[in-house]
């Protein structure tokens, strides 16, 4: 309990001070997992949104594909990005590894299916008799995707709150590609771990408090996105 | 069908990714709902460069040289002399070694002797140096229920913790006091296995080890250093073999050399060679070392590392 409180009065003063280190950790954090979840979006949303208007017989494959893929464990998916990004794997020229790149890139392989699952769901929802109704006006296709889409907005949003959750809360991906190296790759998450490991629980939970006042604000900022057209 | 469906999210991914390499990692201010998110960060972050640049060193090297903050310490020194950023992947040996293994670093800091060799033994490096040393000690409860401070070496103290069948704590990482730890063992002539209650193999850091050990109030293997700059967080451990300081420790067994290794270029030809043998000429020159030996000295009454390159010792 002591431990608890004096996690958060540290929390406050450090939020408070502006101090250089942790804004640092923070803008990082921010900038990973908003650049990953800006691509998966711009790829999810309308890839979704096909999947969710097409009538194709692979659809309940393609649904177990994206459902699994949903379900990714980001350690694993972490494993994989190393592999990949390191110097002696296929996509090592691109020398990534250890550098926020290969974070983002772990981040949006998590994200990505996220965000087109839920889109696709969401847009299958909506009612059938729309589509009719629009192109009975004579809509084009895609006037006609665009009018369901925005119909489904709410599943959308929700989709892309639930990535971003997922993104910036996860560690185990972001570790190992990253390397929490202290000035470039460390974010909240890996440096929650770090001050765990040495004894530093304050600092651990003034940093924790920081990602859920984060995740918490993103969340407000997003869903306010849901009342408007 | 199947694979023309999944088609679209798979090139879209990767001219994107492209595009950021192009692009840098600054996103670009486009008007979706991630934009409330990312702008701040746009605009704001110093952008470091993320590909690795000529004027960078990536090290990867052991928790125990990161956590006791010895490398805070001295690599700004390098870092100014240089004009070069050091990122320090702080990792176990075991993994340390693997990530210079694939050429994923430049020069690596790390303590296991054995690996060590194996590394220089299969070409990935050049040569290893000496550069400093500390020791192992063995923690436990303060009652030290089994009575291990009082036994000859640490190989009999394992003996008596194993006889008692009393909670030991293990790594369980293949770092190098993972490493150090099982070859104690060896020499006591017990495997541990997990069908081992009393041992457990927790597969963390040494700080989190440290704080296990704590909380279960069970005796682990840790290097001095980090047990120093935790102490006062482990109200619950002392040290039961080792002694208060590494001249006190009267098994040579426990000493726990660590050694630099730039990796061989001819192997992995992206590696920044020339800056990773300036690194490795400049911490084992004599100024380096001077401050490696008085690093903690002023807080702990002892050093967390002692110096022994052979320049350094040639100087004595």
């Amino acid at each position: 309990m002591d431990e608890l409180l004096r996690g958060i009065e540290q929390a406050m003063r450090l939020i408070a001070s502006g101090d250089g280190a942790l804004a640092e950790i923070v803008l990082l954090s921010l900038r990973v997992s908003g650049l990953a979840l800006l691509i998966s979006t711009l790829c999810g949303v309308p890839v979704g949104a096909a999947l969710g208007l097409s009538r194709s017989r692979a659809h309940g494959l393609i649904t177990a594909l994206l459902y699994t893929g949903m379900g990714l464990p980001p350690v694993v998916v972490g494993l994989f990005v190393y592999l990949f990004l390191s110097r002696s794997g296929p996509l090592g020229v691109l020398g990534w590894l250890f550098t926020p790149r290969a974070m983002v890139s772990a981040q949006v392989v998590i994200a990505l299916p996220l965000v087109t699952g839920l889109t696709m769901t969401a847009v299958r929802s909506v009612d059938p008799g729309l589509r009719v109704q629009v192109r009975s006006l004579g809509a084009t296709r895609l006037q006609e995707a665009w009018a369901v889409l925005l119909e489904a907005r709410i599943g959308v949003v929700a989709a892309i709150v639930a990535a971003f959750g997922g993104i910036i809360s996860e560690v185990g991906a972001v570790m190992l590609v990253g390397g929490d190296i202290e000035g470039k790759t460390r974010v909240l998450t890996t440096a929650i771990v770090l001050n765990t490991r040495q004894g530093e629980f304050s600092l651990a939970i003034a940093l924790g408090l920081i990602l859920l006042a984060l995740t918490f604000a993103a969340n407000v900022a997003l869903l306010r996105l849901q009342g408007r057209t | 069908m199947v694979l023309m469906k999944r088609a679209p999210p798979l090139i879209c991914l990767v001219s994107l990714l492209l595009q950021l390499t192009l692009a840098g990692c600054s996103p670009a201010p486009a008007p979706t709902v991630a934009a409330t998110t990312a702008p701040t960060a746009a605009a704001t972050a110093t952008s470091a460069p993320v590909v690795r640049q000529p004027g960078e060193l990536l090290l990867a090297t052991t928790t125990s040289t990161a956590d006791s903050g010895l490398l805070t310490f001295i690599l700004p020194v390098f870092e100014k002399a240089n004009n070069v950023k050091v990122n320090v992947v702080a990792v176990g040996t075991g993994q340390a070694i693997e990530i210079g293994r694939k050429g994923d670093a430049d020069v690596l800091l790390v303590h296991a002797r054995a690996q060590e060799d194996k590394f220089v033994a299969d070409g990935e490096a050049k040569e290893r140096f000496d550069v400093m040393y500390n020791d192992f000690i063995i923690v436990g409860p303060k009652n030290d229920p089994v009575k291990v401070a009082g036994t000859k070496g640490a190989a009999d103290a394992f003996k008596a913790i194993a006889a008692a069948q009393a909670t030991f704590v293990s790594r369980g990482d293949k770092s190098g006091t993972n490493t150090k730890e099982l070859a104690i063992w060896a020499s006591a002539k017990i495997t541990p296995t997990k069908e081992m209650k009393w041992y457990n193999a927790i597969g963390q850091g040494m700080g989190d080890t440290l704080l296990f050990s704590n909380e279960q109030q069970g005796y682990t293997l840790s290097d001095r250093g980090t047990y120093l700059s935790m102490q006062d967080k482990l109200t619950g451990l002392t040290i039961v073999f080792g002694g208060q300081k590494l001249a006190d420790n009267q098994d040579k067994l426990l000493l726990n050399p660590y050694g630099v290794m730039a990796v061989n270029p001819a192997r992995h030809p992206a590696v920044n060679y020339d800056l990773a043998m300036k690194f490795v000429n400049w911490i084992l020159s004599v100024d380096t070392q001077k401050l490696i030996a008085g690093y903690g000295v002023d807080k702990y009454g002892q050093p967390l590392f002692y110096a022994n390159s052979a320049q350094y010792q040639a100087a004595q």
